[in-house]
C-alpha cells in the first residue's frame, strides 16, 4: 500500500526535484530561447536576453538558405530509419528463432552478437574507412547506413528477443491446439502480440543511430554528411553566430526528444540489454 | 515442440544476423591487427614493408600515448564517478511522491536525447566562452574574474559536458531499479527500527547494486570511445591535454594517415574495452538464465 | 465422440523418463481427473494426450484412430490452460471466435455459437471487452468458452482453477460440472488439490511419479485405496497410520484409519490420549490427539459441538470394519 504523504511534503519534493530538473534542462532550453533572437541579441546578458529583445524565425530560415539544413535533415532521416528497418528486417528472422526455437547455443550466440557491440570503434576505424575508400562509399548514405545497421543490429536483436520471450508460451500452444497453422500462428497471434514490442525496438534504434556521432563524423564530408555532422561545422568560428547554431541545433534534436520522451521505459531495457528492467 | 524441421528453418533464419556480425567482427577485426605490424602511411604510397612491433614501440613511447591514457582513465573515471553518485541521488529524488513527476522526469532525461556534438557546442559557446557564455557574464557580473574554461580547466570542462549528457541514463536506470523495490521490504525494515539511512545502505543501495554495476560497465563500454565531444570543443588541446584514446587513433590515422600506429592504437582499444566488455558480458549472462 | 486410450506411452526428456510406459483408457462421455502432487507427471501426461508434446514411444487412439503423431489442431480436443492463455490482443468475441475461424467455419455459425456460448457461461455483456479488463473467473469463463465452440471430442483442463480464490473456485467447480452433466463431453482434469478430484471426476487417475497408482471412481479410492501413497493422498483431513506393536495386532505392517472411523469418548475405548490442538469447523471439530502409540499426531474428527481443552485425556475407538490393512510394501491387504 503506498502511504498517504502530506501535501507539504510533496510540495518540498517537488521543488527539489523540479530545481534539479530545471537546471538539466535549462541548456535545451535556453538554445530554444536563443534560437527566436536576432544575433545581436543572443549575445547580449542572459537578463537582457529574456526580458528586453524581440522574437524572429529568422535564425531558422538562415539556416537553411546558408547551408540547405534540409538536406542534412534529410540525411539524417534515411541513415537512421534505413538502419534501423533494415537490421529489424534482419534481426525479425533471427530473434524468433532463438526464443521460440531455442536451441543447445542459443545462449552463446546471443551473447557472441552482444560481444560485436562491445568492440570499440575506434579499433575498427582504419580498415573500415579504407574499405569504404576502396569500395566509393565514403560520404555516401548508403555506406553509412550499412555501418550504422551493423553496429545496432545486435541492439536490435536482443531487445526483440527479450520481447518475444516474453509471450507466453501457453497462448502459442492454445493458438496450436484452437487449429492455427504455423503461419496463422504468427499473423494472428505472435504478431499482434509483439508490435509494441518492435515499435520501441525501433524507437530506440532510430534515436541511437540519429545521435550517433563517430562514425557520422568520420566517414562523412558534406554530401551525405547527417546532422551530427553538419552541426560540427558550427564548431568554429561559426559557433559564434548563437541564435543560427541554437536554430540548427534546436531542430537537430527537437524529433529526438519527442521520440525519446515516449520510449523512456523500453530504453532502459534496450540499453541495459535486459539487465534492468 | 522444436521439431527437426523447425530446428534446421531455425538455424536459416538465425545465419544472415551472424553471418554480417561474423563478417562484421572478423573482417576489419583481422585488417586492423595485419596493419599494426607494417609500416603503412597514406602519405606515402609505395611498399607497405612489414614492420615487427616497431608501431607497438612507437606507439607506445609517443608522449602523447602516455598522456591519452592518462587522459582516458581521468575523463571515464569523473564521469563514472559524476553519473553514478549523481545517478544515485537523483533516482533517489524522482522516487519520491511529488506533483508533476513526469514532466520533471522527462526535463532531468532530456539531456541523454542530445546529439553529442550539438551539446559539446552548446556548452562551449553559450556557457563556458568566457566573454560571452553565461557562465562568463554570471562572473562579471559578480565582478569576478571569468574563467577560460577550454584554456584553463580543459578536462574538467570535458567531463562535466559528457557529465550532463550520462547523468539522465544513469539516473534512469537506477530509477527504474529503485522503483522495482518492494514497499514492505522498506515498512518492513521502518518497523525493525532502520532509520532512513540505514534503509538506504541495507536495502535501497544492495538493491540497486546490480544496476549500479551495469551502469558502469555500460557507460565505461561508451566512455572509452568519446570522440564527438571533444573534436568539437577542444580538438584534443590545448596540446595534449584533452586527447584520449580514441581522439589519438583518430589523429594519427586520419590526421597524419599513420595507417600502421593508428592500427597498433586500435588494438591496444579494443584490448582495454575487452577487460571491462568480459566483465559487463558476465553479468548479463547471468541474467539470461534467471 | 471422444474416447481416448493409452497404449504403453512413454515420455522421456533426454535421459529422464517422467512418464515410464502406461495404459489408460479414458471413455465417451466420462470427466476423468488426473491427480497428484506437484511434478507427478499429470500435466505432461495431458500435454501428451493434447499433442503438444512428442510421445516418446507408445500409442494415443482418439475414437479407436491412432493419433500419436497427429498435431494438436488435428486431434478434436480443446484445451484450457492453467493460465487461461486467452489472446490479449483480441476481444473476448474474437477469443472466443479464434478456433472456428481457424476452421473456416462460416460468420452465422461462428456467432451462433459465440452467443450460445456467452450465454452459457453468463459472458454476453462482456464479448466486446479485451481479456486484460476482466476478472480471473471471468477469463476463466471466455477460456471455456473458447473451448466449448469447437465441440470437441474431449475437453482438456489443465489446473484451471489454481489461479482462482478460494470462493471462486468452489463455484467455478460446480460450473464444470455442470457443462460437463450437459454436454455430456469427455473431460480430463488435471488438478493437485484431491477435494476436486473427489467432487468432480467419474473417474480419478492418482498418478505419482510418473506412475498411475490407482485408477477408480472417487468412492473406489476412498473405500479401498490400493496402497499407502493413495489412501494418504485421498480423503482430508488424511488418513492416520499407525505403525508396530498396534499394526500388528491386525498382522499388518502398517494399518490406517481415517479421522471419520474414530468414536470419541471420554474414557473406556481403545486407545488414550491427549489433546493437542483442536480446530473447530462449526460443523466438525478436528482434534489432533498425542500419545497413542505408533501415531502421533492421531487426527480425529468428532461431532462439531464436542467441548474439549488442551491436554485432556481422552479416549478412542477405531471402526473396526473400517480399519485399512497395508505390509511392508505398502500394498493393501484385503
Amino acid at each position: 500500500m503506498a502511504r498517504a504523504v502530506s501535501n507539504g511534503k510533496k510540495i518540498a519534493n517537488t521543488a527539489i526535484a523540479g530545481t534539479v530538473g530545471f537546471l538539466m534542462f535549462f541548456p535545451i532550453l535556453w538554445i530554444l530561447i536563443l534560437s527566436f533572437k536576432t544575433e545581436e541579441d543572443a549575445i547580449r546578458a542572459p537578463l537582457e536576453i529574456l526580458f528586453s529583445s524581440g522574437w524572429t524565425m529568422d535564425s531558422f530560415a538562415a539556416v537553411q538558405a546558408r547551408s540547405d539544413y534540409f538536406k542534412h535533415f534529410m540525411n539524417s532521416v534515411t541513415i537512421s530509419v534505413g538502419s534501423t528497418f533494415l537490421g529489424l528486417l534482419i534481426a525479425i528472422p533471427a530473434a524468433w528463432a532463438m526464443a521460440f526455437v531455442p536451441a543447445k547455443r542459443t545462449k552463446d550466440v546471443l551473447m557472441w552478437m552482444l560481444s560485436t557491440k562491445m568492440l570499440p570503434p575506434v579499433g575498427v576505424l582504419i580498415p573500415i574507412y579504407l574499405i569504404f575508400r576502396d569500395f566509393g562509399l565514403l560520404d555516401t548514405r548508403i555506406g553509412l547506413t550499412f555501418v550504422l545497421m551493423m553496429i545496432n543490429l545486435p541492439i536490435i536483436i536482443w531487445m526483440l528477443y527479450t520481447y518475444f520471450k516474453e509471450i507466453p508460451g501457453e497462448i502459442l500452444e492454445a493458438a496450436r491446439m484452437d487449429g492455427a497453422s504455423l503461419r496463422e500462428e504468427v499473423i494472428y497471434v505472435l504478431t499482434p502480440m509483439a508490435i509494441p514490442g518492435m515499435a520501441s525496438t525501433v524507437l530506440l534504434n532510430i534515436i541511437l543511430a540519429w545521435n550517433e556521432a563517430f562514425w557520422t563524423l568520420n566517414l562523412t564530408a558534406a554530401k551525405a554528411a547527417p546532422l551530427t555532422a553538419f552541426i560540427a561545422s558550427y564548431s568554429s568560428p561559426e559557433g559564434l553566430f548563437y541564435a543560427k547554431l541554437s536554430a540548427a541545433s534546436i531542430m537537430a534534436i527537437a524529433p529526438i526528444l519527442i521520440m525519446g520522451w515516449f520510449s523512456q521505459k523500453q530504453l532502459v531495457r534496450g540499453l541495459t540489454f535486459g539487465a534492468v528492467k | 515442440m522444436a521439431t527437426k524441421a523447425s530446428r534446421s528453418s531455425a538455424r536459416l533464419m538465425i545465419s544472415p544476423a551472424v553471418i554480417l556480425l561474423l563478417g562484421w567482427m572478423i573482417i576489419p577485426l583481422g585488417m586492423t591487427i595485419y596493419f599494426s605490424f607494417l609500416r603503412y602511411n597514406l602519405l606515402q604510397p609505395g611498399a607497405t614493408p612489414f614492420a615487427g612491433w616497431e608501431n607497438y614501440y612507437w606507439f607506445f613511447t609517443d608522449p602523447s600515448f602516455s598522456a591519452a591514457m592518462l587522459n582516458t582513465l581521468v575523463l571515464v573515471g569523473g564521469v563514472l564517478t559524476i553519473t553514478t553518485v549523481g545517478g544515485i541521488c537523483f533516482a533517489l529524488l524522482l522516487d519520491r511522491p511529488m506533483f508533476g513527476q513526469g514532466i520533471i522526469r522527462i526535463m532531468v532525461i532530456a539531456p541523454f536525447f542530445v546529439m553529442p556534438t550539438v551539446s559539446g557546442l552548446i556548452w562551449k559557446n553559450m556557457f563556458m566562452n568566457p566573454v560571452n557564455g553565461i557562465f562568463g557574464q554570471i562572473a562579471a557580473g559578480l565582478g569576478l574574474q571569468p574563467i577560460d574554461f577550454f584554456g584553463q580547466i580543459p578536462m574538467a570542462s570535458v567531463i562535466f559536458i559528457v557529465a550532463w549528457m550520462w547523468l539522465p541514463f544513469a539516473t534512469l536506470i537506477l530509477l527504474t531499479a529503485l522503483q522495482s523495490l518492494d514497499q514492505e521490504q522498506l515498512e518492513a525494515a521502518e518497523m525493525d527500527g532502520a532509520s532512513w539511512v540505514n534503509r538506504f545502505w541495507f536495502i535501497m543501495l544492495p538493491h540497486m547494486a546490480r544496476a549500479i554495476t551495469v551502469v558502469i560497465l555500460i557507460q565505461t563500454i561508451f566512455l572509452l570511445s568519446i570522440f564527438a565531444e571533444i573534436l568539437v570543443t577542444t580538438n584534443g588541446g590545448p596540446g595534449v591535454a584533452t586527447t584520449n584514446l580514441t581522439y589519438l587513433i583518430y589523429v594519427s590515422s586520419l590526421l597524419q594517415f599513420d595507417v600502421g600506429i593508428g592500427s597498433a592504437g586500435g588494438v591496444v582499444a579494443i584490448i582495454l574495452a575487452n577487460i571491462v566488455a568480459f566483465f559487463l558480458m558476465r553479468m548479463i549472462g547471468k541474467n539470461l538464465d534467471a | 465422440m471422444g474416447r481416448i486410450q493409452l497404449k504403453q506411452v512413454q515420455k522421456a526428456f533426454g535421459d529422464v523418463e517422467v512418464i515410464p510406459p502406461l495404459d489408460l483408457e479414458i471413455n465417451d462421455g466420462e470427466f476423468v481427473v488426473f491427480v497428484g502432487p506437484s511434478g507427478c507427471g499429470k500435466s505432461t501426461l495431458l500435454r501428451l494426450i493434447a499433442g503438444l508434446e512428442d510421445t516418446t514411444s507408445g500409442v494415443i487412439e482418439i475414437d479407436g484412430a491412432d493419433a500419436t503423431d497427429l498435431p494438436p489442431a488435428k486431434r478434436g480436443l480443446a484445451m484450457v490452460f492453467q493460465s487461461y492463455a486467452l489472446y490479449p490482443h483480441m476481444s473476448v468475441r474474437k477469443n472466443i471466435a479464434f478456433p472456428m475461424r481457424m476452421a473456416k467455419m462460416s460468420q452465422e455459425e461462428q456467432d451462433k455459437r459465440i452467443d450460445a456460448a456467452a450465454k452459457a457461461l453468463n459472458l454476453t455483456d462482456y464479448l466486446d471487452r479485451r481479456p486484460g479488463q476482466l476478472s480471473g473467473g471471468q477469463r476463466q469463463r471466455v477460456a471455456i468458452g473458447r473451448a466449448i465452440v469447437r465441440e470437441p471430442a474431449a475437453f482438456l483442463f489443465d489446473e484451471p482453477l489454481s489461479n482462482l480464490d478460494a470462493a471462486l473456485r468452489v463455484g467455478m467447480r460446480m460450473e464444470i460440472s455442470e457443462l460437463h452433466k450437459k454436454l455430456e463431453t469427455t473431460m480430463v482434469y488435471v488438478t493437485h488439490d484431491q477435494v476436486e478430484a473427489m467432487t468432480m471426476a467419474d473417474k480419478i487417475v492418482v498418478l505419482q511419479a510418473g506412475v498411475i497408482e490407482q485408477v477408480g471412481s472417487p468412492l473406489e479410492l476412498y473405500r479401498t485405496p490400493r496402497n499407502l501413497f493413495v489412501a494418504g493422498f485421498i480423503g482430508s483431513p488424511k488418513m492416520n497410520f499407525i505403525q508396530g506393536e498396534e499394526a500388528a495386532k491386525h498382522g499388518a505392517q502398517t494399518i490406517g484409519i481415517r479421522p471419520e472411523h474414530i468414536d470419541v469418548s471420554m474414557s473406556g475405548g481403545q486407545w488414550q490420549g491427549t489433546v493437542g490442538v483442536a480446530e473447530h469447523l462449526g460443523s466438525d471439530t478436528f482434534i489432533h490427539i498425542h500419545g497413542i502409540p505408533g501415531c502421533d499426531p492421531m487426527t480425529v474428527r468428532a461431532d462439531g459441538e464436542v467441548t474439549v481443552s488442551y491436554g485432556d485425556t481422552v479416549s478412542l475407538t477405531p471402526r473396526s470394519d473400517q480399519i485399512h490393512k497395508f505390509d511392508a510394501n505398502g500394498l493393501r491387504m484385503s
